[in-house]
Parts: structure tokens; C-alpha cells; sequence
């Protein structure tokens, strides 16, 4: 039997949040929330984990400026020294004022585009690819709660429905699972 | 709640105060026979003033950034900065006496046997001048007269709109409504407009001078920026102190993240300047030019690139994860350790043109830091006990409540 899952659609993310709270506090797992905008707050009431985004991003950074270093090294001083007013074409270490803005300019681009392509590589929204959110208003004006029942095992349907139906939803359906794409 | 300074602070503060005099008074009578002894005392006189001060100053720009931008996260702060801010009125004193004593010696010119020891402003001495075309080139910018012109404006300037905004901050409390916010809005623009001429052109004349013969165009935003970073470490300190202490409970995590995201940003930005300045002048290795940092990197080397070090990376690697910018004991010791870096870079802002290749730091350094930075401490938290420490008509008040990042 395929996974069944419930989508509850609310209007406004205020009330998304209270009911979240509220399903939460009621032993509920949701497993996640599609909105047009962030909602603020939401992440730990469902209990997602904070992004590891950052430490991507550090990386890349880092990446950036080693192969900065790499590059100058090889080009500037070792394969063709070249003599710029002056300034030491030996040596990377005395050179390396004159390095400087380049290297912070290759740590921001490897950061900033490499963060880019992997949020949305990871979000599979690269430009092009199907969309995978359940109702076509989330990009809009509605909000959306995914309940899986294989994560409430607690509860029967009947028992998540009633409880979901408190919570000022505008609409709500329960269908088999599908992965889009 | 109002806030009170407990017996315990006092105690803390009355002691540091001591403990910093007593070491300026040892260190006194250990060095009052050296040579450079007069120029030493003014040196440090003009560090710990010009340092505080500028933190208060930093404080009171921040104060008019967040009225002119409308900013709403920054209310529940609001009057740990107002605090901080207000040591402005000590610190154009402190300065004031100092500049007229200084003026009245002609620039703490001080010779021993006959040789020229050390001099806090040498523009200031018309025997100078007279054989120094360089410096009577700069005439009128570096005269006497000028130089006090400006400066009544610039301390007058920053008095008024300090009090200005503590006024209405004051009122608002009581009266309410959007007017007194549109007012601040509308003061606050104009603040920032004076104080970007003001910032650049107050440090030419106060440090950029001692080193009469050399020029940096860029040297305002670079002591603009060490002075806004400090600001931000010390409101954070303050807050994380009053929180600590069980005051201001809707002052959360979010807030403190924010404060901790302007100490990483203006560490960045400080670096940023210091390091634009210096790769200006080492690439174009003009000698009149490049002969302010030859001289640092010969005779305060360890101390120069420490200094840099400890100011750009530890801000960087420390306060780089959320975490960290969450946590009070990590942010505490970060920013002791910045408020020590920054006054160490004023320290060598003024030093090495004053006192050549003989300055150190010792007890006279330490403890005049130490008594300042005891004043400074009790006059800030004086202010904050004499106002309830949230703002209560402000119009963003509710959203700062809720700030949520």
C-alpha cells in the first residue's frame, strides 16, 4: 500500500503557525510546511534542523581562496614573474598585499555562486525542473502542512482529521504519497 | 523595571578605578625622570580620552543610524546605547582640558639638553613651523586658531544633538504619538550628514596631525571605523551584563545575535580600512608616504601586526557561526578581548608620533586605561538608572518585542 499522506491548506501563515503549534503540542509529527515566504518561527515548532548552508558556504569559501593562492603562485611567481613597480615577483609571502583583494574576490565568488547552485540543487528548484509542492498556490497565497500518517502512528486518519479540522484550516485531503519526478 | 547599580558593581568599579590610580602613580614616579616623561603623560591622556570618547561617539552615530533608518529591532536596546552615548559629555571635557592644556604648551613640544625629545602636536610651535615648510604649507588647517574653531564646533555639534535625542527619547515616554518619531528621524539624517564630514575631519586634527608631515585620506573612516566597532563590543557587553543581572527579560536571543552580527561586520569593516590604507601606500612606496609604516613595522612590529591580527581574525573566526553570536560567554570574552585590540590601535595612532621609538606599555599605560575605563563604566551605567531601560511610546516598540531572526 502506497504512504498516505494529509495536506491541510491555511490562508494565512499566522494561523498556520498556531495550528502547528497546536498539532505539536497534540503529539502530531508534521512533516513539513510549503509557503510563498518564509515563515518566521516555524523551523522549530516542526522541528526542522537549522541549515547547513553556512558550513557550505564556508567551505566553498575556503575553496575560493586556496585555489586563489594556488593560481597567484603559479601564474605571478612562478611561471611568469612579472615586475610590477617594483614589488617583490620572487616570493609569494612578500608579495602578497598585492594578492589580497583578489583573493577576497574569489573567496566571495566561490561563496556566494557556490552557495547559490547548492540551495537550489539541493531544493531540486533549479531553473527548469518540475515542481514538487502539493497544491500550486504555495507560491502564491496559501499555506500548506504535510502530515504523513507513517510518521503518526499513533493516530488513525480519522483521529489526524478531526484534529486538523480544529485548527482554521480552509481545506484539507488525504492522498497516496508520490515523489514528483 | 528601573535598573540600580548593585553594591557589588560599585565595589567592582571603585576598585578598578583604584587599582588603575594607584598603577598610573607607581608608574609615574618609576618613569619621572626619563626623558620622555612629559610627552608619555600626554600620550596616554590623549589615548584613554580620545578611546572612551570615541565609543560614546560611536554609540550616539549608532543611535542617529537607527532613527534615521527607522530601524525597529534596535528599540529594546535603545537606551543601553542612549548610555553609552552619554559619555560623550564626559569625554568632551576630558578632551577639551587636555587640548587647551597641550595648545598652551605649544603642542607639548618638550626638549631635554638641548635636543627635541617628543611633542604631542609640533604644528602647534611657531619656532617649528618657521623652519618646516611642509607644515606651514598646511597653514591654515594646522594653526592654533583653527584647530579650536572646529573642535568648539565638532564638541558642540555632538553635545546638542546627544542631548537632543536623550530629550525627546525622554519625552516620548511620556507623551507618545509619531511626532517626537519623526522628529528623531528627521535629526538623525541630519546627524549623520554632520558627523560623516565631522568623524574625518576631527580625526585629522586631533591624531592625523601628530604626524604632521604624513597624510591619509582614507585615516577618518579608519578611526570611524575602530570607534563603531567598539561601540557595538561595549553596548553588547552592557547588555549582556543588564541581562545577566535579570533586567530587560524581553531582550532575547535574537537581539543579541543582531548586536553580535555588527561586531563581526564593523570588525570586517575595520580591517577592511586599515588594510585599504596600508596596501595604498605599500604599492606606491613613496617614501614621505610609506615612512608612517616603515617606522611602525621597526619598532612596534609585534605589537603593529598584533594588533591587526587580534582585530580582524578572532572577531572573524569566533563570531562566524550562529552559535557563538548566541552565546554570552563566548561573546563576553570576544569582546573584552576587541575592546583591548581597538585600544591598542589607538594606541598606535598616537604613539609612535608622539614618543618615537621609545614608547612601551607599562603601568602608566595600564593603569590610566584602567581608571578611565572605571569612570566611563560608572557614568554609562549611572544614565541607564535614570530612565526605565525599554522605551515606552515608541512606535516600533511592539515589533522589537517580536524581533525574531
Amino acid at each position: 500500500m502506497a504512504e498516505r499522506v494529509i495536506y491541510a491548506t491555511y490562508d494565512d501563515d499566522h494561523v498556520l503557525l498556531d495550528g502547528a503549534k497546536k498539532l505539536v503540542a497534540d503529539g502530531v509529527h508534521i512533516t513539513d510546511v510549503f509557503s510563498p515566504f518564509p515563515i518566521h518561527g516555524i523551523d522549530p515548532v516542526i522541528g526542522v534542523k537549522h541549515t547547513r548552508l553556512g558550513i557550505v558556504a564556508f567551505l566553498l569559501g575556503l575553496f575560493g581562496l586556496t585555489l586563489a593562492i594556488i593560481g597567484f603562485r603559479y601564474f605571478m611567481i612562478h611561471d611568469w614573474p612579472m615586475n610590477i613597480g617594483g614589488k617583490p615577483n620572487f616570493s609569494l609571502l612578500e608579495n602578497y598585499p598585492s594578492f589580497v583583494p583578489v583573493s577576497f574576490e574569489l573567496t566571495v565568488l566561490f561563496a556566494a555562486h557556490g552557495m547559490s547552485i547548492i540551495y537550489l540543487l539541493r531544493n531540486k528548484t533549479l531553473p527548469g525542473m518540475p515542481a514538487d509542492n502539493p497544491h500550486p498556490r504555495t507560491t502564491d497565497d496559501r499555506f500548506v502542512m504535510e502530515i504523513r500518517l507513517s510518521d503518526n502512528a499513533g493516530f488513525s486518519s480519522e483521529e489526524l482529521h478531526q484534529k486538523i479540522k480544529g485548527t482554521d484550516i480552509i481545506e484539507i485531503e488525504e492522498k497516496d504519497y508520490v515523489v514528483i519526478k | 523595571m528601573e535598573f540600580q547599580i548593585s553594591d557589588k558593581a560599585k565595589k567592582v568599579i571603585f576598585g578598578t578605578i583604584g587599582v588603575g590610580l594607584v598603577a598610573f602613580i607607581i608608574g609615574a614616579i618609576m618613569d619621572s625622570g626619563s626623558e620622555q616623561f612629559t610627552t608619555r603623560l600626554f600620550s596616554n591622556f590623549l589615548i584613554d580620552g580620545f578611546f572612551f570618547f570615541a565609543i560614546a561617539l560611536g554609540a550616539l552615530f549608532f543611535l542617529a543610524l537607527q532613527y534615521a533608518t527607522e530601524t525597529a529591532w534596535s528599540v529594546m536596546i535603545k537606551r543601553i546605547v542612549e548610555g553609552v552615548a552619554s559619555y560623550v559629555i564626559v569625554g568632551i571635557g576630558v578632551l577639551a582640558v587636555l587640548f587647551l592644556v597641550i595648545t598652551l604648551m605649544d603642542g607639548a613640544y618638550t626638549e631635554s639638553h638641548g635636543h627635541h625629545v617628543g611633542h604631542i602636536y609640533a604644528w602647534m610651535d611657531s619656532e617649528i613651523v618657521e623652519h618646516d615648510a611642509l607644515i606651514a604649507g598646511k597653514a591654515p588647517f594646522l594653526t592654533k586658531w583653527f584647530f579650536w574653531m572646529v573642535t568648539i564646533i565638532y564638541f558642540a555639534t555632538y553635545f546638542l544633538f546627544y542631548r537632543g535625542f536623550r530629550k525627546r527619547s525622554l519625552q516620548e515616554d511620556i507623551e507618545g504619538g509619531t511626532k517626537i518619531h519623526m522628529k528623531n528621524y528627521a535629526k538623525g539624517a541630519l546627524f549623520l550628514v554632520l558627523f560623516g564630514y565631522f568623524s574625518s575631519t576631527s580625526s585629522w586634527h586631533w591624531i592625523m596631525s601628530i604626524d604632521a608631515h604624513w597624510f591619509s585620506t582614507l585615516f577618518g573612516w579608519y578611526v570611524f571605523g575602530g570607534m563603531w566597532c567598539t561601540a557595538m563590543t561595549t553596548i553588547m557587553l552592557v547588555a549582556l551584563y543588564l541581562k545577566k543581572k535579570g533586567y530587560l527579560e524581553k531582550l532575547s536571543d535574537h537581539h543579541i545575535h543582531d548586536i553580535g552580527k555588527w561586531i563581526f561586520a564593523t570588525s570586517f569593516l575595520w580591517s577592511y580600512l586599515f588594510f585599504s590604507q596600508f596596501m595604498l601606500y605599500w604599492y606606491a612606496d613613496i617614501p614621505e608616504e610609506v615612512i608612517y609604516y616603515h617606522f611602525r613595522f621597526e619598532h612596534y612590529k609585534v605589537i603593529y601586526w598584533g594588533m591587526f591580527m587580534i582585530n580582524f581574525i578572532i572577531p572573524m573566526v569566533i563570531l562566524m557561526s550562529r552559535e557563538a553570536k548566541r552565546n554570552a560567554g563566548i561573546l563576553a570574552v570576544v569582546c573584552l578581548i576587541i575592546i583591548i585590540g581597538h585600544w591598542t590601535d589607538v594606541y598606535m595612532l598616537i604613539t609612535p608620533g608622539t614618543m618615537g621609538e621609545f614608547g612601551n606599555i607599562g603601568l602608566i599605560e595600564i593603569g590610566l586605561f584602567l581608571t578611565f575605563a572605571g569612570i566611563f563604566t560608572f557614568f554609562v551605567l549611572n544614565t541607564l538608572t535614570k530612565a526605565p531601560l525599554v522605551p515606552k511610546n515608541h512606535p516600533y516598540l511592539d515589533e522589537s518585542k517580536h524581533h525574531e531572526i
